[in-house]
């Protein structure tokens, strides 16, 4: 049952839509150290997608963007090591994070094929539709899902933040136009 | 007596300009959770606006017309004398989704 949630994930991510994650099975619901993990891995991520552009990207709202990424991220996760410590849960490995991880290394590969503008492009892009697609999990499954008060205000609050960065990247994109 | 009384008025003047911008307030904003308590705030030209970041991630406190650019590091404040009057808005660039409201009277 498991696979079916995390495969809706999965495609949400791929294609960027979050009509298709609402469409989800709402009956089969990740545990917290699931979504531990999951939460954790989405955020190493877009910590190693911000490297990568620190080292390749040219334009200057693109490297500050990416600098702003990795420091929140960071910070979240750290957090969230925090709480799980605190909590004694130790993240569970799944089917969602190791999905999500294949994709990022995917990503990570094409991105690292471009140069310039069409990278800073690419990233900007990819960030866009990556924070979309992690607010709709967010939304729609994760929190829901939490049963520990705490985890579910980290995801709280979690989500927030990556709402802000969505409107940032788009801000960003829009100016890269 | 006639020194004593002199040096009071002399005192008097000289500390009167500095007795104004003591009553000047201090408005205090916090910053948790990526959300601006209060969101809307009231002061006058002259008083000191004091955000207070309590989340572990930085922000800024950034005016919409371009009067101000706060930055707030994580767990720290900063504050801001407001030198003119008029309604401004401002966000945090890093998360645009905070928003807030500050209305400078003359």
């Amino acid at each position: 049952m498991f696979v079916r949630w995390s495969t809706a994930i999965a495609a949400a991510i791929l294609l960027s839509g979050p009509a298709l994650l609402q469409g989800a099975i709402a009956a089969d619901k990740p545990t917290d150290p699931q979504i531990a993990h999951i939460a954790y891995t989405a955020g190493v991520m877009d910590i190693n997608a911000a490297k990568q552009a620190q080292k390749k990207a040219k334009n200057k709202d693109v490297k500050a963007f990416a600098e702003d990424m990795l420091r929140d991220h960071e910070a979240v996760n750290k957090q969230a090591l925090a709480l799980v410590k605190k909590l004694n849960v130790t993240p569970e490995d799944n089917d969602t994070s190791r999905t999500l991880s294949k994709q990022a290394s995917d990503k990570l590969a094409e991105l690292d094929k471009l140069d310039g503008a069409a990278f800073d492009k690419a990233y900007v892009a990819n960030e866009v539709a990556y924070h979309k697609a992690v607010n709709g999990a967010l939304e729609t499954q994760l929190i829901p899902s939490a049963n520990n008060a705490e985890l579910k205000s980290l995801l709280q609050t979690g989500l927030k933040i990556f709402q802000g960065h969505q409107q940032h990247a788009e801000h960003v994109a829009a100016e890269l136009k | 007596m006639k020194p004593g009384r002199l040096t009071s008025i002399a005192l008097a003047v000289v500390l009167l300009p500095m007795v104004v911008p003591a009553r000047a307030a201090t408005m205090e904003i916090s910053m948790e959770n990526l959300v601006i308590v209060p969101a809307e705030v009231s002061a006058k030209v002259g008083d000191t606006i004091e955000w207070i970041n309590k989340d572990v991630f930085a922000h800024t406190a950034t005016a919409k017309n371009g009067d101000f650019d706060v930055t707030l590091p994580p767990k720290k404040s900063a504050t801001l004398v407001l030198r003119k009057a008029g309604t401004v808005d401002y966000y945090c660039r890093y998360h645009p989704n905070m928003k807030a409201t500050l209305k400078v009277e003359p």
